[in-house]
């Protein structure tokens, strides 16, 4: 070996690049690394040419002119005179809270469905199927046009509230109002001494955790199972209920009551919201299904057997036995159904909610005629929300990896 | 790469097919991807594979024209070409031999397929006497529907050679995104629709109301300077078609649209039962609404504001439909009326168009006032009256320069 180093080093051809075996392949990543970089700046260089021709050079001043437009859903202040730049906050703030809404239902119906269908039960696991099967094969905007066509036609007008001969009346008690522009829905207002009360609760919410805690212990040590739940249960109720009694009842409830228009107080969450975050939890459910399904199928079956022989209920030997092992099988296509959703999400337009690509991507782009600079600032959002999920999960995938020791 | 030569401008339309008809199909046959198409047709327009120099003139050595179209050819066969408009708009549209047209999705009366899929409208028959003055036959024109969102991308990326589509001529539209409006063809405002049901008598009522809106338009600027302005509050629900924006408000799901009265009182002539709901009186906004083509291509500005200013003179007058054929025979004793249908003088060919080019375009759909008296007159369902839109001597504003 150390000889043929020796003489290698002593004479180096150029030829050698292509026709000996140790050189070649870095030469041809060379190569293409060039060419890739030469087509990437001929294309950047294309569209700056073209952008001068068009008289419109890159330029992002837009983005602190005034947008002169109102958007409807708003989780920052905002009005038509902010910038553009704020109206795309606003919008980011839209496709987040649609984004993560979507991604926290469809993995609670993705894992019951995926389940479900593995049920014994004949008829659950078929029409888990169906819906597994009906969802996945129709474009998620077809569906959630159709949810909103569904919400529009089929929900009362605001009007119908109205008047002695109302044909549509409020439920729960005159809380919770369902109209064909969105639900209304009772919002907690908090008075004067109403931070003992959440003070209590979160307090509970840490003792409800040392108890878990403490209960695991034990069973690891002495194999004593603590009724942990219900223990729980009364932790989490019973202190708050106490205090905020003690305290006179200082969070009162805000009701959504007929004024004008529309319905005045409470929570308003629009139709728009609605019909896309129902569309998109459904249709990610049932890719997450699918996962969650395979990630079960893949621990042998011999686990489960072996924790029948324990005397293991099969409630347990799911949560405790199949599932934690089939989640390493899970998380990785979970991570891209993530990704999914969170980009579906910019299909909103269709239904007129305000997300990035609504604001930024929409009226914005329009109004002021950037289409390169909002559709680079766009692609910029997307990318970076997208990289940040990824990473929380990868981590998350990192952390409950098989150990190897 | 960076000589002045111009790309052919045939080899550019050629391949750009490829890539656009996949688009347009899919664009043009789902209304809500249309939604979308703006982004797409937007990236195109920016990175369109042709040297920046495509539309400054032809007048080139044929020799690095050739060997240019050939390499850009090769190029452009990716299907990521997009058109850059070329040299000469008129040149372009007579080597096609027809005229793509911009209009609205379907606003009956200005613009809409009719029973037989033929378009007409208002703003149909300025396109149509466009076709009819360079290419000689009205029907040579192909529409594409545009929305509030997309119509401006179209134009700008040369899919469309004009807009006639209810749009309003702004500062910021002209100078900012670069577009040359020829003039106005009608003179309006935006107003306010309500079901009567809801006994509103005044815009300055719909505190808390929710509001149907296109995006895109100059509407819903307006409407967010005034509802501030009067400080009231609304709901805006933003919509991206006349179509969408109808099915909305009739389902209630909100309690007033808003867009130009033109419009209203169209949208409305096509609900059942036209008489549950009124234009409230207040009119918020100036919209002037006419045509408009690129900036830089000053020959075909030139040919479609005179188009139109030709439809204006010929109702100014007294040229119609019924006496054009007559009148174009031989001189009468009014020169301006000579001049205008090219019994005397030659004022096409300072078009680069034939004598008689204002006498085809007129022939197309008669004078301004017979196209406004056909499509949205007060013998139709829409019913609007001609008001601001009078000759000027009737009290109006509609006013062509003289023909000489
Ligand atoms: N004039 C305004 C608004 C134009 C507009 O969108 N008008 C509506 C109603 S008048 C329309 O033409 N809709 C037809 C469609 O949705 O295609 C502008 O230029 O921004």
């Amino acid at each position: 070996m150390t000889a043929t180093t020796d003489t290698d080093k002593s004479v180096f051809r150029l030829s050698m690049l292509i026709y000996d075996t140790r050189y070649r392949s870095l030469t041809i990543q060379a190569v293409a690394l060039i060419l890739f970089m030469l087509g990437v700046a001929w294309l950047l260089n294309n569209a700056a040419e073209n952008l001068a021709a068009l008289g419109k050079p890159l330029s992002f001043g837009f983005l602190t002119h005034p947008a002169g437009y109102d958007i409807n859903q708003r989780l920052v202040e905002y009005t038509s005179q902010s910038t553009h730049a704020r109206a795309a906050l606003v919008g980011i703030l839209n496709t987040l809270l649609v984004a993560v809404l979507g991604c926290i239902t469809a993995t609670l119906i993705g894992v019951t469905v995926g389940v479900l269908r593995l049920s014994k039960n004949w008829i659950v696991a078929r029409l888990m199927t169906v819906y597994i099967e009906g969802f996945r094969n129709v474009p998620v905007l077809l569906w959630i046009v159709l949810f909103m066509a569904i919400f529009i036609e089929t929900f009362p007008q605001p009007r119908d509230f109205r008047g002695a001969d109302a044909t549509a009346s409020m439920y729960l008690g005159e809380s919770v109002a369902l109209t064909n522009r969105g639900f209304y829905i009772p919002k907690p207002v908090f008075y004067d001494g109403s931070w003992i009360v959440i003070a209590v609760f979160v307090v509970s919410l840490i003792g409800m955790w040392s108890f878990a805690r403490m209960a695991r212990k034990k069973q690891e040590a002495t194999g004593q199972i603590l009724p942990v739940m219900w223990v729980n249960l009364a932790i989490f109720v019973i202190p708050s209920v106490l205090v905020y009694f003690v305290m006179g009842k200082p969070i009162g409830l805000d009701m959504p009551v007929l004024k004008g228009f529309n319905f005045a107080g409470g929570f308003y969450m629009r139709n728009s919201l609605i019909a896309l975050w129902l569309a998109l939890s459904l249709y990610t459910a049932a890719f997450i299904a699918e996962a969650v399904r395979s990630g079960i199928q893949a621990v042998s079956h011999g686990q489960t057997e072996a924790a029948f022989a324990l005397g293991i209920r099969p409630g347990r030997t799911m949560s405790l036995i199949i599932l934690p092992q089939a989640l390493r099988v899970i998380i990785p296509p979970l991570i891209s159904q993530y990704l999914n959703l969170t980009k579906n999400s910019s299909l909103a337009i269709a239904v007129g909610y305000m997300d990035i690509t609504g604001t930024l991507g929409g009226i914005t782009l329009n109004q002021t005629g950037r289409e390169m600079e909002s559709l680079l600032m766009l692609m910029a959002c997307y990318l970076t929300i997208s990289l940040t999920v990824s990473a929380i999960m990868n981590w998350y995938n990192e952390s409950i990896k098989l150990k190897e020791r | 790469m960076r000589s002045d030569a111009g790309i052919l401008p045939e080899s550019a339309s050629y391949h750009r097919s490829i890539g656009d008809c996949v688009l347009d199909l899919m664009v043009r046959n789902c209304p809500n991807l249309r939604a979308l198409g703006i982004s797409m047709r937007g990236t195109k327009t920016i990175l369109a594979f042709g040297p920046k120099s495509s539309r400054k003139g032809t007048d080139h050595q044929e020799e690095v024209k050739m060997k240019k179209s050939v390499f850009l050819g090769a190029l452009t066969v990716a299907g990521l070409a997009a058109g850059l408009a070329s040299a000469g708009t008129m040149d372009d549209v007579k080597a096609k031999g027809f005229l793509q047209c911009g209009v609205s999705t379907g606003l009956v009366g200005f613009a809409a397929p009719d029973a037989n899929g033929e378009w007409d409208g208002f703003d149909v028959s300025v396109c149509r006497a466009i076709a009819a003055a360079v290419l000689g036959d009205a029907k040579a024109v192909k529409f594409t529907p545009t929305t509030g969102k997309t119509r401006f991308t179209a134009l700008a990326s040369g899919e469309v050679d004009v807009l006639a589509r209810n749009t309003t001529w702004t500062f910021s539209r002209d100078v900012d995104l670069k577009f040359t409006f020829i003039g106005v063809n009608y003179y309006d405002g935006q107003g306010f629709m309500v079901p009567k049901a809801l006994g509103v008598a005044s815009a300055k009522d719909l505190d808390g109301a929710t509001v149907c809106i296109q995006t895109g338009t100059t509407t819903e600027l307006n409407l967010a300077d005034y509802f501030r302005a009067n400080n009231i509050k609304y709901e805006p629900v933003p919509i991206e078609t006349n179509a969408e924006a109808q099915q909305q408000y009739l389902a209630g799901a909100c309690d007033v649209y808003t867009t130009d009265a033109s419009g209203l009182a169209a949208t409305r002539a096509t609900f059942e039962n036209p008489g549950d709901h009124v234009l409230l009186p207040e009119i918020i906004s100036k919209e002037p609404l006419g045509p408009l083509v690129r900036h830089g291509d000053d020959q075909w500005a030139d040919l479609v504001k005179w188009t139109l200013n030709a439809l204006i003179s010929a109702e100014e007058l007294g040229v119609t439909s019924a006496n054009l054929a007559e009148m174009s025979k031989a001189p009468g004793n009014n020169p301006e009326i000579n001049r205008l249908l090219g019994t005397e003088g030659d004022l096409g060919s300072m078009l680069g168009l034939d004598k008689a080019w204002a006498a085809r375009a007129i022939a197309a759909g008669g004078n301004y006032g017979e196209i406004f008296a056909r499509n949205i007159g007060e013998a139709t369902s829409i019913g609007l009256a001609r008001g601001l839109n009078a000759q000027w001597a009737n009290g109006g504003l509609i006013y062509s320069p003289p023909f000489r």
